[in-house]
């Protein structure tokens, strides 16, 4: 190693110090902490503090209201991300089709992605009011009590949230078809493909990639879910809608139980990590096979 | 062939116009007089007024929110920034031991669950005393952007050509003179983009603001709207002036600088 390599891998250690000091303080010590506070009875109004070792675990595999919010979670996951790559898919193909104004067809189209989530409930709140909605009066006339009626909790929840995120699908798909060269239609075409098997077998096939990244950091998204039920239905009605981040959220901050709300908090961790891994493991086999 | 073109353009446009209704449609009611708010027919009022509005801006928490929703995303920009730049220097270019991993690492932090981490957070938050302030929320806002931001500029720093560094690396500058003369200018548009991010992400935060905050001398934009009083019913029409009021930031960003945000978008999912 010359003087200079050395002197040059002594300031990447110094460039790189405050960022990972910060990073390990408010993000990995906090991720370690919260397994260790899981093992323990926490009740600070109570002045309760002392180990319970797997007692929370033991508790939660029990628990209905534990069963029940993992249920949410999961019918939530897979609903809301189905609809946002479908939605999101259609709408990248529409947006192809246009050629002037593309940046104000783009502004449009992120306007809902970036509003705040807390926006976004009070925007379906109103949407979903039961006599004066605006849902309720093209439905003519039908007085679903949309955020009230155990039927309908989480179907509204669903219906913001994909409102909310389908645009970044829709992004990621249009910027790909956007690099896909003409001339590859053109072939198709000479070949007797019509514009239903040009989508077949050039436009699925090279989106595939990006609709695999789409899937990941969504899924990701949807599992972590917790401002759009939080301030739109708050769990409710009847827990039809308490995702396990909300049945954590109340365990750690409404009753107060800290070790029983993290035992539940690991459990949305672990299950975000298991699908980071799983999906992983595909693209890797993906991008050796391609 | 030009007419059709045009044609086409116009309803996609429509159709994305009317995909965002939602949003519009919270514009009209916050301009709606009491009276005709909870009357629908008819689609379009008859009569407008800016009185949700003052409200809003004159009797309720609104206005000091917005301060420090200003205040917190602001400063958590910044200070993403500064670090996520030095970190991102020193993986894009110099031989630092374990790049790779730091670099796998961040990806698995940008999928950190908040959820996971709130609580060890707290308790950490009031044991240094800073349960209610700006500190609190600008620490956890920044420490949950960084990795972006860092994978980010990392990427973008990899994209401007060596040679430039090694010219001014023979003339005898530093590496520091370097990153501040050759590649904060050639950078800065990725460093706009990172920092929209960060921004925006931080503007949008309700679960870190929700539970570190205890009065209006911290509590941001969402928080304000999500615990907006309501004396006997609910004041919808102050409620969607205050939602229109929340959402003006993103849309001017996503309207004015547009660009920069699907730049950072695209290269936060699509880079390997």
């Amino acid at each position: 190693m010359t003087r200079r390599e050395r002197a040059d891998r002594q300031t990447g250690l110094v460039f790189l110090a405050p960022a990972l000091l910060m990073l390990g303080c408010v993000t990995i010590y906090p991720a370690l902490s919260v397994f260790w506070l899981s093992l323990q009875y926490r009740i600070p109004i109570f002045g309760i503090a002392r180990f319970a070792g797997l007692d929370h675990y033991a508790f939660l595999v029990r628990d209905p209201r534990f069963l029940n919010a993992t249920r949410v979670t999961l019918v939530f996951t897979v609903i809301s991300v189905a609809l946002e790559l479908g939605l999101g898919l259609a709408a990248a193909l529409l947006l192809r089709r246009q050629s002037a104004a593309r940046q104000a067809a783009l502004s449009l189209l992120l306007l809902p992605w970036a509003l705040p989530s807390v926006v976004t409930a009070k925007l379906f709140e109103w949407l979903f009011h039961p006599t004066a909605g605006l849902v309720n009066f093209l439905l003519r006339g039908h007085r679903i009590n949309w955020l009230g009626d155990p039927h309908w909790g989480l179907a509204g929840v669903i219906l913001a949230d994909v409102w909310r995120t389908m645009p970044f699908v829709a992004l990621l798909c249009y910027a790909r078809l956007l690099s896909i060269p003409p001339e590859l239609y053109e072939a198709a075409q000479v070949d007797g493909a019509g514009s239903l098997g040009g989508f077949r077998r050039i436009t699925l096939p090279l989106l595939r990639p990006v609709l695999l990244i789409a899937l990941l950091f969504r899924t990701l998204d949807a599992l972590r879910a917790f401002d759009i039920m939080f301030v739109l239905t708050g769990g409710g009605p009847a827990n039809t809608t308490e995702s396990l981040t909300v049945y954590a959220y109340r365990s750690l901050f409404q009753t107060l139980q800290l070790g029983l709300g993290s035992a539940i908090g690991v459990v949305v961790f672990a299950l975000v990590m298991l699908v980071a891994w799983g999906y992983l493991a595909v693209l890797r086999r993906e991008g050796s096979r391609s | 062939m030009k007419r059709l073109r045009g044609i086409v353009d116009t309803l996609v446009l429509l159709v994305l116009a009317i995909y965002a209704l939602p949003f519009f449609w919270q514009l009209l009611t916050s301009f709606k007089p009491d009276v005709l708010l909870l009357k629908l027919p008819p689609l379009v009022p008859t009569k407008l007024t800016a009185a949700h509005y003052h409200v809003v801006l004159t009797q309720s928490p609104m206005p000091r929110a917005i301060g420090n929703s200003l205040g917190v995303a602001g400063i958590t920009a910044a200070l993403a920034l500064v670090l996520g730049l030095f970190a991102a220097y020193a993986l894009a270019r110099l031989p630092v031991p374990g790049t790779r991993a730091l670099l796998l690492g961040l990806v698995a932090g940008t999928a950190f669950p908040q959820i996971a981490i709130v609580s060890p957070l707290f308790l950490l938050i009031r044991a240094l005393g800073l349960r209610d302030t700006w500190s609190a929320l600008v620490l956890s806002n920044a420490s949950f952007a960084l990795p972006l931001v860092i994978w980010l500029l990392t990427g973008f720093i990899r994209e401007i050509p060596e040679e430039l560094e090694e010219a001014a690396s023979l003339d005898g500058a530093g590496r520091s003179q370097i990153l501040r003369w050759i590649v904060v200018p050639l950078v800065a548009p990725g460093m706009a983009s990172a920092g929209l991010l960060a921004f925006l992400a931080s503007w949008n935060e309700f679960l870190f603001a929700y539970t570190f905050t205890a009065s209006e001398a911290s509590r941001t934009v969402p928080v304000a709207l999500a615990l907006f009083p309501g004396v006997f019913e609910v004041p919808w029409g102050d409620i969607a002036a205050a939602s229109i009021l929340a959402s003006l930031p993103p849309v001017l960003i996503v309207v004015g600088l547009g660009r920069f945000l699907v730049r950072g978008l695209l290269a936060g999912a699509l880079k390997e």
